[in-house]
């Protein structure tokens, strides 16, 4: 055993005489990280994540769900009849069989609305669960790898958005941009979220640093961002996984948030303002579906992203796997 | 299953209380002993008796056997070493005995009787009364085994008052005596494992092992992680306590040369079954399995001329895939068209027991060690 | 013997500990080392002795604290660009310990291979990069070789990892393997697969290899010169047949009375010896291994002995072995 345990080495251009490059973004192409010639298998990974749901009740139960959203939210014309935003109909009529759910004080038709109502919600999901997510590995990751100086400024910028309460944040960037439609939505809450997951993948990707097989591509010759992503990022998908699916929720939660605050685009159509819209006409009174059946649906949409999330807990944690079986695959019978 | 009535073992002499410390010789200066045969206790019973072990661990494609109808008796004092590589059950086959096996490995058959007393289907509280205090295990890697937290003598202290000794000055004096046993100072009963050395802490390791003075000492490859150097002092030591207090010792390991010098006896594992069981210095000078051949040509040596070795050609078997014939049979330089069909048993030669069909005339069907 | 690399009094020290008690870790101090062209040497030594770290220090993970690692001449501070750094990477691989953790396990065997050919051939076309894949796969015992590639480090055996291990190293063309413990994680019926393989590298590719282990017998089997480490410092050096057959330092007659022979008899004599190696934290000078010496002096507490060759090609750092030597007596510590 090992008395003398060298401490970590430091990172740093100095420490081996190669001239120290700026982990500069540069442009990563699909081809290029997969060009490394020995085919990242993703194939593979992405079987594994299948299983992983499917065979916990939870997570089935979750990703149906979620389809179900992803089905409506593609093709709401489909389902619904009428334009959400005609204000044709009587209003603030009950449920009926030409209108599901009734109508809204403005004579939309309620059922509409909620369908359409999805799509921006669901982009708004996945489009802040991409980009926190790739912001919080590029940080977290390099912070990891990089330690030294990076590793403490990247440090003082995630902690210092890490302190700053989210929600308040928000609203003093929502109250200024003035009606916030989808896409802005999506930049201020991924460039405000970004910091708590970096925070975790950092922490893994710590654990993860000293792997041999990191040791040998730098022995190797490779560059310190080709390591970072094309070493370490792949071992870690469970994980980036799991970041998605916690800043999709987050932002399904924010994003409503905002828009029944009225800091959102009070015409685009969707769940957060359509509770704003009934907030305004005092709905609970008058009509309680207005306000029960939008909440419902961001519950339910939340509680999707959390019930895949706990497959993705158990890859990334073994020990909360339901004890199984141990896996085998076949071996190469051969060779000395 | 049911617990067979355990005769009162009259071994070694028994002190008033458990800590009292066997009388016995003081360590004798030449070893290993001259041949030693498992030698019954004056009742005529054997320290352990495994018979027909069999462990499976229950996988998604099937159940694999890790280890199949494993039999050997172990007398009082002796020292068996248990010899294989990665995945031929050694360590599973310690577990079983140790009735430390979890879920997915199970035993599904056979018996393991210390003492007369089966102990395969005991309930917990049944086996708390033997564990530690008749049979103790040490681990591999016993420094992971020691909390990062508490000091040594803490720990001692939290063993034995979980079995039952209250007193404090009984709970100090034992705790010095027996880390005197191991060539510690008992002045790092204060220290935290950390502290300690990593041959330190596996001495403590069998210190805590021995606060009962057991009957019988599990270890599984203790030395693994230790230098030639301490491992040598180290196992000389355990010799040297098993001397003085008679206990019996299970060794598993990997490395053959280190079982050539402190076992009387020797058993060699593969894919999960018995290779061959018998005396070690009859093993060396001519082993009857080709395996065990293949492992003592596996070892270069420091003395003698310099030869050219071929080590044991393949890998061991993965044991998902049954195969009809002789585990052993892709990889023997010897093996015979008989063997890739069907198994062979143990067959006895002069006194070992060979599992190939090699020495199948010699003793028509198997025996018991 | 053409002289390929050379160390000049490496030394590569760590500071530990926080701001209340900061230390200075002696890992390996004063290291004068040679190897040559088609030649095995084995840098033997026990946990904490630096051996590892003299491994990083030649692979250019660590940058010495002082001295200097000559490469064909060359000293290794004065390379600075990425082609200079890339070609003494491809001159230079090393191999690393523990096969389940030195090969990415999301790719497929062939990736880390194809990279290396990619960064160090890049003369190759893809297909050549494939073509010279399989044949150093081949080479290494690797085989089909081609379906060997497509695999994954899971479906392949501790063995079988450790080749590809080695293949990632010769596919480089190199001069030098560092193989860093490459045998101690394998079961004992592979370790001579692995040993043989080594020595068939020397004698057809002829590649010098630094064969680091502490297992001393396995060093005797392949090597030509042995390298004897004891914290931090090197005790004794010399061609193995005769580094075994007359030890000069005690800290390897110590070594080699505790290594167990499955052909002979244990050598009893020196149990009393419970040391362990030292951490040397801020030494004093003298020489590191007097507290477990029986010869110690007072010359060995005063003075750190310095590496003298006692007899012809064979060096040791002890002052009693170099006082004997010079009358021509022998001594035996153990």
């Amino acid at each position: 055993m090992a008395m003398l345990q060298a401490p970590e080495e430091p990172g740093g251009a100095g420490v081996t005489g190669e001239p120290g490059l700026p982990p500069a973004i540069a442009p990563i192409t699909a081809g290029g990280l997969l060009a490394s010639g020995g085919g990242i298998s993703g194939a593979r990974s992405l079987r594994r994540m299948a299983r992983a749901i499917t065979s916990n009740r939870k997570a089935s139960a979750g990703a149906l769900l979620l389809l179900l959203f992803i089905v409506i939210a593609a093709i709401p014309g489909v389902i619904a009849h009428d334009n959400p935003n005609a204000e044709v109909y009587p209003k603030l009529l009950g449920p009926s069989s030409s209108h599901w759910l009734g109508t809204t004080a403005l004579g939309q038709d309620m059922f509409s609305q909620v369908i359409y109502g999805t799509r921006p919600v669901l982009l708004i999901a996945f489009g802040v669960g991409l980009g926190a997510t790739i912001i919080a590995m590029l940080v977290g990751v390099a912070a990891a790898y990089l330690g030294g100086v990076y590793d403490g400024v990247l440090n003082v910028i995630t902690d210092v958005l890490l302190v700053i309460p989210l929600l308040p944040l928000l609203i003093i960037i929502g109250s200024y941009l003035k009606g916030a439609g989808t896409a802005v939505m999506i930049i201020v809450i991924t460039a405000t979220g970004w910091s708590y997951t970096a925070r975790q993948l950092r922490a893994q990707a710590l654990s993860l640093r000293s792997r041999d097989y990191l040791e040998a591509a730098r022995v190797r010759g490779e560059r310190r961002l080709y390591i970072i992503v094309v070493e370490i990022i792949p071992t870690m998908t469970s994980l980036l996984v799991a970041s998605f699916l916690t800043n999709a929720l987050y932002a399904v939660l924010f994003s409503s948030s905002l828009q029944f605050l009225g800091l959102g685009d009070p015409n685009v159509t969707s769940w957060g303002t359509m509770l704003y819209w009934a907030e305004q006409a005092e709905a609970f009174q008058v009509a309680p579906l207005w306000i029960i059946v939008p909440g419902l649906c961001i519950v339910a949409l939340g509680a999707a992203f959390a019930l895949i999330n706990y497959a993705f807990d158990e890859i990334g944690n073994p020990a909360l796997r339901p004890v199984r079986s141990m896996r085998r695959s076949a071996r190469v019978q051969r060779s000395r | 299953m049911s617990s067979v009535p355990g005769s009162e073992s009259a071994g070694p002499a028994e002190g008033s209380g458990r800590l009292a410390s066997r009388a016995g010789s003081p360590a004798a200066a030449s070893f290993p002993p001259a041949g030693a045969a498992p030698v019954p206790d004056a009742a005529g019973q054997p320290v352990l008796a495994v018979r027909d072990l069999t462990v499976e661990y229950v996988m998604e494609r099937g159940t694999v056997t890790a280890v199949d109808h494993v039999s050997f008796d172990l007398g009082p004092g002796e020292f068996l070493g248990v010899v294989g590589e990665s995945g031929c059950g050694k360590s599973t086959l310690l577990f079983a005995i140790a009735q430390l096996l979890a879920p997915p490995a199970g035993i599904a058959g056979g018996s393991v009787a210390f003492r007369g007393t089966n102990m395969v289907g005991l309930t917990d509280k049944e086996l708390a009364a033997i564990r530690w205090k008749d049979l103790s295990v040490v681990m591999q890697s016993a420094m992971n085994a020691l909390n990062p937290v508490k000091s040594i003598g803490a720990q001692f202290s939290d063993v034995m008052r979980a079995h039952g000794v209250r007193s404090k000055q009984e709970i100090a004096a034992r705790s010095a005596e027996v880390l005197r046993m191991v060539g510690i100072d008992p002045v790092h009963l204060g220290s935290y494992p950390h502290q300690l050395s990593g041959g330190m802490r596996q001495r403590s390791m069998i210190a805590m092992a021995m606060l009962f003075t057991p009957d019988l000492i599990i270890m599984d490859e203790p030395t693994s992680a230790l230098d030639v150097v301490a491992q040598r002092s180290l196992m000389v030591q355990v010799k040297e306590l098993q001397q003085q207090f008679g206990f019996a010792v299970i060794f598993v390991t990997h490395d053959m040369s280190l079982v050539r010098h402190f076992s009387e006896r020797l058993l060699v594992m593969y894919a999960g079954q018995v290779a061959e069981v018998g005396e070690t210095r009859r093993m060396f000078a001519s082993p009857l399995h080709p395996y065990t051949a293949g492992l003592m040509e596996a070892f270069p040596s420091i003395r003698g001329p310099r030869v050219p070795l071929t080590g044991i050609p393949g890998s061991p078997p993965d044991l998902a895939q049954p195969q009809a014939g002789c585990w052993f049979a892709p990889r023997c330089t010897r093996v015979m068209p008989r063997c890739r069909t069907s198994q062979p048993d143990l067959y006895q030669v002069d006194g070992t027991l060979a599992r190939c069909f090699l020495h199948q005339e010699e003793a028509p069907g198997g025996g018991r060690p | 013997m053409t002289e390929l690399l050379r160390t000049e009094n490496l030394a590569r020290h760590f500071k530990i500990g926080n701001a209340l008690s900061r230390r200075t870790l002696y890992a390996v101090d004063d290291l004068n080392l040679s190897i040559g062209e088609r030649e095995i040497v084995a840098l033997v030594g026990e946990s904490g002795s630096g051996k590892s770290t003299v491994a990083r220090l030649l692979a250019k993970i660590y940058k010495p604290t002082s001295g200097e690692i000559y490469f064909q001449g060359r000293p290794l501070s004065q390379i600075r660009s990425r082609r200079d750094m890339l070609r003494y990477r491809g001159d230079v691989p090393m191999v690393f310990q523990d096969p389940f953790a030195s090969i990415n396990p999301v790719f497929r065997v062939s990736h880390g291979i194809l990279r290396a050919l990619k960064l160090h051939r890049p003369e190759l076309s893809a297909a050549q990069r494939q073509a010279e894949a399989a044949s150093v796969f081949e080479t290494v015992g690797l085989t089909p070789a081609a379906e060997v590639l497509q695999r994954f480090p899971h479906e392949l055996s501790g063995g079988q990892r450790q080749r590809v291990g080695f293949a990632q190293a010769l596919a480089l063309r190199p001069k030098l393997i560092l193989a860093d413990e490459p045998v101690s994680m394998l079961d004992v019926s592979i370790r001579i697969g692995l040993l043989n393989l080594m020595a068939k590298l020397r004698d057809e590719a002829g590649v010098s290899i630094l064969y680091i282990t502490h297992d001393i017998a396995s060093a005797r089997y392949v090597t030509d010169r042995v390298v004897v480490m004891y914290a931090g410092r090197i005790a004794e050096a010399g061609p193995v047949e005769e580094v075994l057959a007359a030890p000069q330092h005690p800290y390897t007659q110590l070594l080699l009375s505790a290594v167990p022979d499955p052909r002979a008899e244990l050598n009893v004599g020196a149990t009393t010896d419970r040391g362990e190696p030292p951490r040397v934290l801020d030494p004093a000078p003298g020489c590191r291994f007097r507290w477990r010496c029986p010869l110690a002096t007072d010359e060995c507490a005063r003075v750190t002995p310095p590496l003298e060759e006692l007899r012809p090609g064979q060096h040791a750092a002890c002052h009693v072995a170099a006082a004997a030597a010079a009358s021509g007596a022998e001594v035996r510590a153990f």
